[in-house]
């Protein structure tokens, strides 16, 4: 998506002189913690002082079936770009499914502010450019908080920065050539912000409550997700844990059997889209 | 008056019926009626889609929790850590961690908001003693979010030790932080470090 990058090159160098913060172990998969977390921090101060509240204004603001027809308007510009990861995957029926589905909303659906291609058998999916990118073979690469994005890794935040080429609300009205294209853009962009914002609300407010370290808890699920997503919600069963716990632990005091805790290996942590939260149980 | 054994035999068989099938009820079927329960529930009751947190709790309590082993669950997110906790330890860590966890679903089920949730058939072979239970929340305009529940049969029924959304295990998440937790200050530091963060939750919503 086209979101300020100078801004977030800027973020990524203070965050990279603050990163001396105390961390006292660290995570294979997260080389570069100390940096990660001071992005981390950043991108929660904005999103405690701006995003955040004006979301909830957002929320508050206007009725839940307009909120859904905004959803609807931004999750169809999506679609075809879905299609086209899919059809990169080699999923054809999937690609065709989510080509239809993007023509269906956009006409009898109003511009996709009513998703009637749920209704006909076309469900949307979760596709994007670092998942199709690991289904070509690339590894998850390094644990990488992006300023404002969030979550990512150097495979995913790559498939970011390309999908930014085919973010419609920006190409659009480049596309059409309209009056104040500009003025367009920005708000598009905006308005789509706020209201992704604001679909996360009740996972965020999950995540603060159920977390002790937000940072690890986030990360952990980001990799989990990830996976499941490359897998299309089938991923193998992980390989044994290396060494990190018993395969036959002894009886604990309570008299409850303790399986091998599997732990997920360095390898097959897979990884991107910011919808790392989205699946955590908002509405 | 030689008839009135039988009958009391008949009596009895016809009550112990419907017991037994309670109990046997299969993994889906018992996920499937709890689901249905606790909707009909939050559906009819005005408290709780309004956010009243004790009323929501005290549903999680009757409705959910008979049905979770959270004994399991500390053991799995502990990992090789809980076989050096000691046996007051391990209570303590259940019950923190069992606090903190219907804490967060009563939070969660305030979110409900009509979504249609759907149970699919298990997928298992007789006689297996650990499934996963899969269903989906289905809702217009995203991608349905897939609910997952790992279930192993007990001597008296089937009880969830894990709950997967959207392919993120809520055991594998907690394990990263325990471990950590663990090496930086130790069990009783995690066992405080879980009572401070139920203080805290408590203290804001009372």
């Amino acid at each position: 998506m086209r979101r300020p990058w100078r801004p977030a090159v800027a973020a990524l160098a203070v965050a990279g002189l603050a990163g001396c913060a105390t961390v006292k172990h660290l995570d294979p998969r997260d080389p570069w913690e100390p940096m990660n977390r001071a992005t981390f921090e950043f991108n929660d101060g904005v999103d405690r002082v701006a995003l955040k509240p004006i979301a909830e204004a957002y929320q508050f603001v206007l009725p839940e079936p307009v909120r859904i027809g905004v959803r609807n308007f931004f999750e169809n510009l999506r679609d075809p770009w879905i299609a086209l990861n899919q059809l990169l995957q080699g999923k054809v029926e999937e690609a065709l499914s989510d080509g239809w589905r993007f023509i269906a909303n956009s006409t009898f659906g109003i511009g996709g502010i009513f998703d009637i291609a749920t209704d006909m058998r076309m469900p949307k999916h979760n596709e994007d450019f670092g998942q199709t990118l690991a289904v070509w073979g690339v590894d998850f690469g390094p644990y990488l908080v992006l300023p404002l994005l969030g979550p990512s890794s150097v495979r995913d935040g790559t498939g970011t920065l390309v999908a930014s080429q085919m973010y419609l609300p920006w190409q659009l009205p480049k596309w059409l050539d309209v009056d104040h294209r500009v003025a367009w853009q920005n708000s598009l962009t905006v308005v789509d912000l706020i209201q992704t914002r604001a679909n996360l609300l009740d996972a965020t407010d999950l995540l603060e409550q159920a977390a002790l370290d937000r940072y690890g808890f986030l990360r952990n699920a980001y990799f989990q997700r990830r996976r499941n997503l490359i897998y299309d919600g089938n991923p193998p069963p992980l390989p044994p844990s290396d060494g990190q716990s018993g395969a036959a632990p002894a009886e604990p005091a309570t008299g409850t059997a303790v399986p091998a805790a599997s732990t997920t290996a360095p390898h097959d942590a897979a990884a991107l889209a910011a919808g790392a939260q989205r699946a955590a149980g908002s509405d | 008056m030689k008839r009135r054994p039988a009958v009391l035999i008949w009596a009895l068989a016809a009550l112990a019926v419907p017991v037994a099938s309670a109990q046997e009820l299969t993994p889906d079927a018992l996920v499937k009626t709890v689901t249905q329960d606790v909707i009909a529930v939050i559906k009819e009751d005005k408290a709780i889609q309004a956010g009243d947190r004790k009323k929501t709790i005290a549903l999680v309590e009757e409705k959910v929790l008979p049905h979770f082993n959270f004994t399991r669950m500390t053991a799995l997110a502990m990992g090789a850590n809980w076989r050096k906790a000691t046996p007051e330890q391990q209570r303590a860590l259940v019950d923190e961690f069992r606090t903190l966890l219907v804490r967060t679903y009563s939070t969660a089920l305030t979110a409900y908001r009509n979504q249609v949730i759907e149970v699919k058939p298990l997928r298992a072979k007789p006689g297996d003693t650990d499934v996963v239970v899969r269903s989906e929340v289905k809702q217009s305009g995203t991608e349905p979010v897939t609910i997952d529940y790992s279930m192993e049969q007990t001597p008296n029924s089937w009880k969830v030790y894990d709950v997967t959304v959207g392919g993120v295990s809520l055991v594998t998440t907690y394990r990263d932080t325990f471990a950590n937790e663990v090496r930086n200050v130790g069990v009783d530091g995690l066992i405080k470090a879980l009572a401070e963060k139920n203080r805290q939750l408590e203290a804001k919503r009372g």
